[in-house]
C-alpha cells in the first residue's frame, strides 16, 4: 500500500450517510473481509461485519476506571461510542496461533506444512480505526516488523485496508492528547472519516490517505467538501481534543521510572493489583506471547502453539529455579517501566498511546495516569527533600 | 517409537460426585485414543474388569472424609507409580469441605435417621494432605481436554500445559468482554485458576471459582471491589466458600467475611 502524503490543503470529500454502504460493498467486492465495531453482549467489540447496519448505530458508552456501560440512544451516529475492549491487534497477532506441527518419522520427526486456518492471511478492511489505534498499529509494526519480522504479522499487515475514524466522542479514560496520538488521525490510513451529524444532515467527511484509498473512494458516491463542511468536521475534532479529561506528563518518564525502582508506591499498587493480566491483554501495543508444545496421545504428532501471554503471570518470568518476578509488585513495575521507559530503548517510541483501555478494563480501577502521577509526585517530594538537605549541608 | 507395553491406568474414587471420572468417559472422540494408549486396569465406573497393581498412573477423584479412606489412599499411593489428583474434591476437599467450618456432628444429627451409623472425619481434606501427589488437576468438574492433556503429557514424558494464571487470560484470548467491568457482575475470575475456558463469563455469568485460587490470588483487593459493587460480607463469604472453600486463599478470604 503506497501512502499518499497527507496535505492539509487537499480538499476532503463528502460521503453522505446513505452512501456509506457503498464503501462496504466496494471493499467486499475487492475481496476484503470487513471487520469493525459491532455490539455483542452489551459491549462494542470488533468482529466481522458486512452491513453498515451492523455498526453500533445510536450506541453511546460511558467509561470510567473499572467501568464500561453501553446504552442505546435515539441517535443515528455510526461512530458515537468510544473504544471497546478489543483492539485490532487480534487480527495481526492472533490470541492463539499454531506455529507448526510435526509428525514422528523414522526415529526423528518431520515438520509438516501447516494447514491451519487460524493463520490464513487474507485481505482485511479495518472499519473505524481511531487515531490512537493507528498509533498502536505503528508501534506494533516496529515490534513485529523490525529486525526479525514475524511472518504472519507482516503478511497480514501488507493486506490491510484501513478506514480510520476521527474521534469526536472521547471517553473520560482517554488521554491521547498527552501521548500525541489523537484525536485526529494523522496518517497510516487509506481513508479517514469524520462523522458529522447535524439536525437535518448526516455525512462523512472523507480524507484520502493512500492510492488504494483514492481508488476505493471512486467506487462510492462522493463530492468535494465545501469549506463549511470541512470547518464543521474540524470543529468537532478540536472540541473532542478539548474534552479529553485525563492526562499524563511524559516528560522525563524514561529516566524517572527506572530511577524509581525502589519507590514505596509499587507496594501500594501491588496491594490493589490482581495480576489478572487484563490491562496487558486489552492494550493495543502489548505483544507478549507464550509458546506451548503439545503432543497427542499416540506421541506421533506434535504441535507448537503461540498464545497471548501477560507479564503479570507468574509463569511469564519462570526460569529454572522459579519466577524472576515472583511478587505482583515487581510485575506491575516491570509492565509500567517497560511501557513508558525501556520501550523507548527497544523500539524508539513509548509503548502507550493513551487509549485508556487499561484504565477502563482493570477490574479494580487501577489508573495508569494516576499511578504515574503518584510516582512523579513522590519523586518530586524526595528530590525536593534531598535538595533541601544538600542546601543545608552547604550552609 | 511404539511402546512395548501399555501403561496401566487406574481410576479411584473417594468422597466425590463421580463427575470428574465421568469427564474421562465424556471424552468421546478421544476416549478410544485413550483406551488405545493405556490399559485401563481399574475403573469401576466404566468396567468390571480389574487388574492387579501396581499401576503406572492412578487418577484419584474425591476427598478424604473417613478413617477408612484415610487408610485406603495410602494403599492407592503404594500401588501407583504416578498419582494424579483430579477435581476440586481431590485437590482442595471439595464442596463437602464446608463441614470443615462447622461441627459435622450437628449435620449428621439433622440429616441421618440413625446418626450413630455414620462414621466420618470432622474435616474433608484433599489427597495431598495424606500422600504425595505427583500432579493436581483442578476443576469442578475437571475439563476433559485438560485431562487428555495431562494423560498425553504423562505418556510422552513432558510437562502438561496446565497454566495457573487467572481466568481473565482465557476470557481475553476468547474475546469475551469482562463481565465485572461491562455489567457490574461480581466475578471470581481474577483470582481463579484458568482451565475451564472461561465458560461462565462466556454466558455473561460471573466466575464461581470452580478451579480454585490462581497462582497469585489477590482476594483482598477483589473483595474490596465486590463490596464497592454492593456485595455484602455474607455474599463474599458465600462466594469464596463453594467448591474450593478449603483451598488456602479462598478459605482465608471466606473466614474474613464470615459474620
Amino acid at each position: 500500500m503506497t501512502k499518499r502524503t497527507r496535505q492539509d490543503s487537499e480538499t476532503p470529500d463528502i460521503i453522505e450517510s446513505r452512501d456509506f454502504q457503498a464503501l462496504f460493498d466496494s471493499l467486499a467486492k475487492q475481496g476484503y473481509r470487513l471487520v469493525g465495531p459491532t455490539v455483542r453482549e452489551g459491549v462494542v467489540i470488533i468482529d466481522e461485519i458486512a452491513q453498515v447496519s451492523e455498526l453500533p448505530i445510536g450506541y453511546i458508552d460511558e467509561q470510567e476506571k473499572g467501568t464500561y456501560r453501553l446504552t442505546h440512544s435515539s441517535g443515528s451516529a455510526f461512530f458515537g461510542y468510544g473504544l471497546g475492549p478489543h483492539s485490532w491487534k487480534k487480527y495481526l497477532f492472533p490470541p492463539r496461533m499454531r506455529l507448526w506441527q510435526a509428525q514422528r518419522y523414522n526415529g526423528s520427526f518431520a515438520i509438516a506444512a501447516d494447514d491451519s486456518t487460524d493463520q490464513e492471511v487474507q485481505p482485511l478492511a479495518l472499519i473505524g480505526v481511531r487515531a490512537c489505534e493507528l498509533a498502536a498499529l505503528a508501534i506494533q509494526d516496529r515490534v513485529f516488523m523490525g529486525d526479525y519480522p514475524d511472518p504472519h504479522y507482516k503478511a497480514q499487515r501488507e493486506q490491510l485496508f484501513i478506514v480510520a475514524v476521527n474521534c469526536i466522542h472521547p471517553e473520560s479514560t482517554c488521554f491521547c492528547t498527552s501521548m500525541n496520538t489523537g484525536p485526529r488521525a494523522a496518517g497510516g490510513f487509506d481513508l479517514a472519516l469524520t462523522e458529522v451529524l447535524e439536525a437535518d444532515r448526516h455525512y462523512l467527511l472523507t480524507q484520502v490517505g493512500s492510492d488504494a484509498g483514492a481508488k476505493m473512494l471512486e467506487a462510492v458516491p462522493h463530492r468535494p467538501a465545501t469549506r463549511e463542511e470541512k470547518a464543521a468536521a474540524d470543529t468537532l475534532i478540536s472540541r473532542a481534543a478539548e474534552h479529553i479529561e485525563r492526562s499524563m506528563n511524559t516528560r522525563g518518564l524514561k529516566e524517572l521510572l527506572p530511577a524509581s525502582a525502589e519507590s514505596p508506591h509499587w507496594d501500594a499498587i501491588a496491594a490493589r493489583c490482581l495480576a489478572c493480566g487484563n490491562c496487558t491483554l486489552v492494550c493495543p501495543t502489548c505483544f507478549c506471547a507464550t509458546v506451548e508444545d503439545t503432543t497427542d496421545l499416540t506421541g506421533e504428532n506434535a504441535e507448537r502453539w503461540r498464545l497471548w501471554d501477560s507479564c503479570f503471570t507468574t509463569e511469564f518470568s519462570y526460569v529454572i529455579g522459579g519466577s524472576v518476578r515472583a511478587s505482583v509488585k515487581s510485575r506491575y513495575r516491570q509492565w509500567l517501566t517497560h511501557k513508558l521507559s525501556t520501550w523507548v530503548d527497544q523500539f524508539g517510541t513509548l509503548g502507550c498511546v493513551g487509549c485508556g483501555r487499561c484504565i477502563t478494563w482493570c477490574p479494580v480501577e487501577i489508573d495508569i495516569t494516576e499511578e504515574v502521577r503518584a510516582i512523579q509526585a513522590q519523586h518530586a517530594a524526595v528530590s525536593d527533600g534531598a535538595g533541601r538537605k544538600k542546601k543545608d549541608a552547604h550552609a | 517409537m511404539p511402546r512395548k507395553t501399555k501403561p496401566k491406568l487406574a481410576v479411584w474414587k473417594f468422597a466425590s460426585c463421580d463427575g470428574c471420572q465421568l469427564s474421562l468417559l465424556d471424552c468421546e472422540d478421544e476416549l478410544l485414543a485413550v483406551a488405545d494408549a493405556v490399559e485401563i486396569a481399574y475403573f469401576p465406573e466404566a468396567t468390571r474388569a480389574s487388574l492387579k497393581g501396581p499401576y503406572d498412573v492412578s487418577l484419584v477423584e474425591g476427598s478424604i472424609t473417613t478413617e477408612h479412606d484415610a487408610e485406603r489412599i495410602h494403599k492407592v499411593r503404594r500401588a501407583s507409580k504416578t498419582l494424579i489428583a483430579i477435581g476440586a474434591c481431590a485437590t482442595s476437599g471439595g464442596i463437602q469441605a464446608l463441614r470443615n467450618f462447622k461441627d459435622v456432628k450437628q449435620f449428621t444429627s439433622v440429616v441421618y435417621a440413625t446418626p450413630k451409623y455414620i462414621e466420618t472425619l470432622s474435616k474433608s481434606t484433599p489427597i495431598a494432605d495424606h500422600v504425595f501427589v505427583d500432579f493436581e488437576l483442578r476443576g469442578c468438574p475437571i475439563n476433559k481436554m485438560q485431562l487428555v492433556e495431562v494423560i498425553s503429557a504423562y505418556l510422552n514424558g513432558r510437562k502438561p500445559n496446565v497454566p495457573r494464571y487467572s481466568v481473565c487470560i482465557e476470557c481475553k484470548r476468547r474475546g469475551t468482554p469482562c463481565v465485572m467491568v461491562a455489567h457490574g457482575t461480581p466475578c471470581l475470575g481474577p483470582v481463579t485458576q484458568a482451565g475451564c475456558g472461561a465458560l461462565c463469563p462466556l454466558y455473561q455469568r460471573g466466575c464461581f471459582g470452580c478451579y480454585g485460587p490462581s497462582d497469585a490470588p489477590n482476594t483482598r483487593s477483589l473483595s474490596e471491589q465486590w463490596k464497592a459493587m454492593g456485595q455484602t460480607p455474607k455474599d463474599l463469604a458465600r462466594a469464596f466458600r463453594t467448591y474450593n472453600a478449603y483451598a488456602d486463599a479462598f478459605r482465608k478470604e471466606g473466614d474474613l467475611h464470615e459474620g
